[in-house]
């Protein structure tokens, strides 16, 4: 398995991203407070973007809805938390597979209906306002007045109930980055990953060589509405607080996608690629608006927007690619 | 609850479904010819809806008597956006230019939020609580003169793609870019045309929208899904199409925020959406896809 | 010798328009045998039925004794059916190597063992040397191997061709003839193929049909099939005959 991890990568990528990866473990170390939580942050974007990344850069779907599943899966955990008292942990063995069942019956829908392209795009806004709508009206989890989770003075860090400090926080969100980023590097070495990306390129010649197209984009859907889920579980019990407004709506939706479409949509790193430039980005642009004390709600949103502009005239693959060339990290030949 | 309510419900709802109509007959007129979603349709017409505000509130003139030029300022934007843009993208994949719109609307959306701030605004004119009555059926005013407004202008779109040498031309660039090249039609400023004209549609919409409802930045978003669901359902590329599926989704909209919940309406919208996409994905006037 | 696909009276309209008529043939396994007819003739409409990209109105195909027609492309595939397209369609974005690797996994769960496999069909594809490649900077000749390695990639027993040579020029042409036909002789891999190109018809093909208007007007030997006098109207008219 080791094997198959490194195979193929070139040994200044591998040095590099060990560095990286260390970076990451002593970063609580050296940050304050409020850089920690830009850190945490920019780990939740990171994994998003990785999880959306399965169901566009992989099997060619794109999702403008998958605030969805990060709703579900908060709603989910919180609601069983705060009602029966019930651990995240385990309340995410039963959000993930409605997330996965609500994928799965959106992929059905459009896969068998041979819904694609812009017209899957449009359908998935729809569901995730339709949720939005629903759990605004839906009074068992308090609907739009909001989910509110007990926020008792903890003492120590309960990894188990999710009650803790910021740094607990960041290294949950580390860890599922990491064993995200490592397993869809292994899938996509795997039978699994070459399907996926066949039907990327050319559905109907995959099809040809004998590959269930159908099968296989369900399960890249599948996959991701799951692993999106658990992002939900964490912005629950951060946050501590929900409101379907906030969390279905189409704005989440799209800060998802912003990370991996900046750093490269169908690339493993492009996704934490783009969390940097866009927070490192954003942060510097707070910066800049206090020292001019302009504090106007829209620009933050406006900056992302000019962003996105700019890659998709630009870079549309994103930009990490180009930046790997540079830094001689890739390991295709032309 | 008495029939008179339904009915007066029914009736606003349709004349409110007009309008939809015409600002879903800019979206399918541009992606009809030009091939572009237009993600950024509702933040457009949002736009014509605060110039109208503006004016409003300087002038104190009536949004229909502002109906050209608003119009006009939206043609010229669309003009500028589709020529300087949007043009480049005709030969990326499909996404791309899908994403290159939804900048588009963050940008525009969250600037309309800068500029005017987030509370509603609106317009209050000399007839806005003025009715009608025909027989049990009350009509609102507004919502009378906005539709009226809306029929006039979408004959007068239908007219011109129907009847003029341009128009004409437009359509056979819809129906065959390469042959239209061929035959010597400059298919990017034919295109830069109609995406102008789209976006002179759906501006003139906003104006006749704002008599009826309250603006805020957060309704580009939502008109621009509404927008969507109207053409699809009504049949991509079917200029009827689009005003049929608009008065069906002002009917849905407002009957079911009669029965249910106001807030719930646009729920039903997406439920049409979704049986649309399955059972009849051409929609109801449009042409099998292949 | 059984026949591997049998086609029965298969029939396509197209609203009106009959692009297939009730065409029957056999294709004995290890047979080479070759589709030929005029522009319209409804080649390209019967591959794509035996293929299973149409489902026909009327008749049957049955392959290797279990009736296929309306099955799913894919289910085709894995039937031990391969194709190749009129206008190729490599993946792109993917190395030689990496495109006949996707058809080796079909049959092989492992990775690996996928590679190999696709190398040993690169290697007599002579293809070997560009597996590092990626598919969109390869030339024409090069993209139709990469099609047919990808479709052999597949351990198919019948492979279907569809104006493989179409674009390729005559040393081109001949180059592929010659692997099709050693294919053949070593592996006894059935080969149906479409073709324009009658070089290479006159030299791979052991038996012949030819359509015209989408009904069958002539099948058997080669040298009989181009003498008949109706094969010749339906090229070059009634007064060549």
């Amino acid at each position: 398995m080791i094997a198959r991890l490194i195979g193929g990568v070139p040994r200044r990528a591998l040095i590099l991203l060990a560095l990286f990866a260390l970076a990451t473990l002593l970063a609580p170390l050296v940050a304050g407070d409020y850089l920690l939580t830009v850190f945490i942050l920019m780990l939740y974007f990171a994994f998003t973007g990785q999880a959306w990344n399965i169901m566009m850069g992989f099997a060619g779907q794109l999702s403008l809805g998958h605030a969805l599943y990060v709703g579900l899966g908060a709603y989910t955990t919180a609601i069983l938390f705060v009602r029966y008292g019930i651990p995240p942990w385990i309340g995410f063995l039963i959000a993930a597979p409605i997330a996965m069942a609500v994928g799965g019956a959106m992929g059905f829908l459009a896969f068998r209906f041979k819904v694609g392209g812009v017209y899957f795009a449009i359908l998935t806004i729809a569901f995730a306002e339709f949720a939005r709508i629903g759990f605004d009206h839906f009074t068992w989890v308090n609907g739009s007045a909001g989910l509110f989770l007990p926020v008792a003075q903890f003492t120590h860090n309960d990894l188990w109930r999710l009650r803790g400090s910021p740094t607990m926080f960041y290294y949950m969100m580390l860890a599922a980055t990491m064993l995200a980023f490592i397993g869809c590097r292994l899938l996509l070495k795997s039978r699994l990953g070459y399907y996926w990306l066949a039907i990327r390129e050319d559905e109907q010649a995959a099809r040809a060589v004998g590959i269930n197209a159908f099968r296989y984009k369900m399960i890249a859907v599948v996959i991701s509405a799951g692993m999106t889920s658990f992002a939900g579980v964490f912005y629950a019990f951060f946050y501590n607080n929900l409101f379907p407004e906030q969390i279905f709506n189409i704005s989440r939706s799209i800060e998802i996608i912003l990370a991996p479409l900046v750093g490269g949509m169908g690339t493993l790193f492009g996704p934490i690629f783009g969390t940097f430039i866009l927070e490192g980005l954003s942060e510097g642009l707070r910066v800049g608006l206090d020292h001019a004390g302009i504090d106007i709600p829209g620009v933050k949103q406006v900056f992302y927007g000019v962003v996105l502009l700019v890659v998709v005239v630009l870079k549309p693959d994103g930009v990490w690619p180009w930046v790997a060339k540079k830094l001689g990290l890739v390991e295709r030949e032309k | 609850m008495p029939l008179d309510i339904y009915l007066n419900v029914a009736v606003g709802g349709i004349l409110t479904g007009l309008v939809y109509g015409l600002m879903a007959l800019g979206l399918s007129v541009i992606f009809g010819v030009v091939r572009v979603v237009n993600f950024a349709h509702g933040e457009m017409m949002a736009i014509a809806m605060y110039i109208a505000i503006v004016l409003f509130a300087a002038f104190k003139l009536d949004p229909l008597i502002m109906l050209l030029p608003i119009a006009a300022v939206l043609f010229v934007f669309g003009y500028a956006l589709q020529r300087g843009l949007i043009n480049r993208f005709i030969t990326q994949p499909e996404h791309s230019q899908f994403l290159l719109m939804v900048a588009i609307a963050i940008i525009l959306t969250n600037v309309q939020l800068i500029m005017f701030g987030p509370d509603a605004r609106n317009v209050q004119t000399t007839y806005a609580f003025d009715s009608y009555q025909i027989g049990r059926i009350i009509i609102d005013a507004n919502k009378l003169y906005a539709a009226l407004a809306a029929l006039v202008v979408a004959a007068a779109l239908l007219g011109f793609f129907r009847f003029t040498r341009t128009g004409t031309a437009i359509r056979a660039c819809a129906d065959n870019y390469t042959g239209a090249r061929v035959v010597g039609l400059d298919v990017e400023k034919l295109y830069a045309l109609t995406f102008a004209l789209g976006s002179a549609c759906v501006g003139a919409a906003g104006v006749m929208l704002i008599l009826i409802l309250d603006v805020t930045p957060a309704l580009g978003p939502v008109y621009t899904l509404l927008a969507f669901v109207i053409v699809i359902t009504g049949g991509l590329g079917s200029m009827v199409g689009a005003l049929l599926g608009g008065v069906l989704i002002g009917l849905t909209e407002a009957m079911a925020g009669l029965i249910f919940t106001p807030s719930a309406k646009s729920m039903f919208a997406f439920a049409i959406l979704v049986l649309v996409l399955l059972f009849r994905p051409q929609g109801i006037m449009g042409k099998r896809l292949t | 010798m059984s026949a591997l696909l049998e086609v029965n009276g298969v029939s396509k309209r197209f609203r009106g328009l009959v692009a297939v008529d009730n065409v029957s043939f056999n294709v004995a396994q290890g047979a080479i045998f070759a589709l030929i007819g005029p522009n319209g003739a409804g080649k390209t409409t019967l591959f794509n039925m035996v293929a299973g990209e149409l489902a026909p109105n009327g008749g049957t195909i049955t392959f290797d004794g279990q009736r296929i027609e309306g099955l799913t492309p894919d289910r085709i595939c894995q039937r031990g059916i391969g194709r190749t397209f009129q206008i190729v369609k490599p993946f792109m974005g993917l190395t030689v190597e990496e495109n006949v690797l996707i058809g080796a996994l079909l049959r092989r769960q492992g990775v690996d063992d996928a590679r190999e496999h696709a190398r040993d069909v690169l290697r007599r594809l002579e293809l070997y040397d560009k597996r590092n490649q990626v598919a969109s900077g390869l030339t024409l000749p090069d993209r139709k191997r990469l099609e047919v390695a990808r479709a052999l990639a597949t351990d198919p027993k019948l492979l279907l061709l569809d104006e493989v040579m179409a674009g390729l020029r005559p040393s081109e042409t001949t180059r592929i003839v010659n692997v099709l036909r050693e294919l053949n002789r070593e592996s006894g891999i059935t080969i149906l193929l479409i073709e324009h190109v009658m070089q290479a018809v006159m030299a791979l093909a052991q038996e012949i049909l030819v359509l015209h208007h989408g009904a069958a007007i002539a099948q058997g030997k080669p040298e009989q099939v181009v003498r008949e006098p109706a094969v010749i109207h339906s090229y070059l008219g009634a007064e060549a005959v």
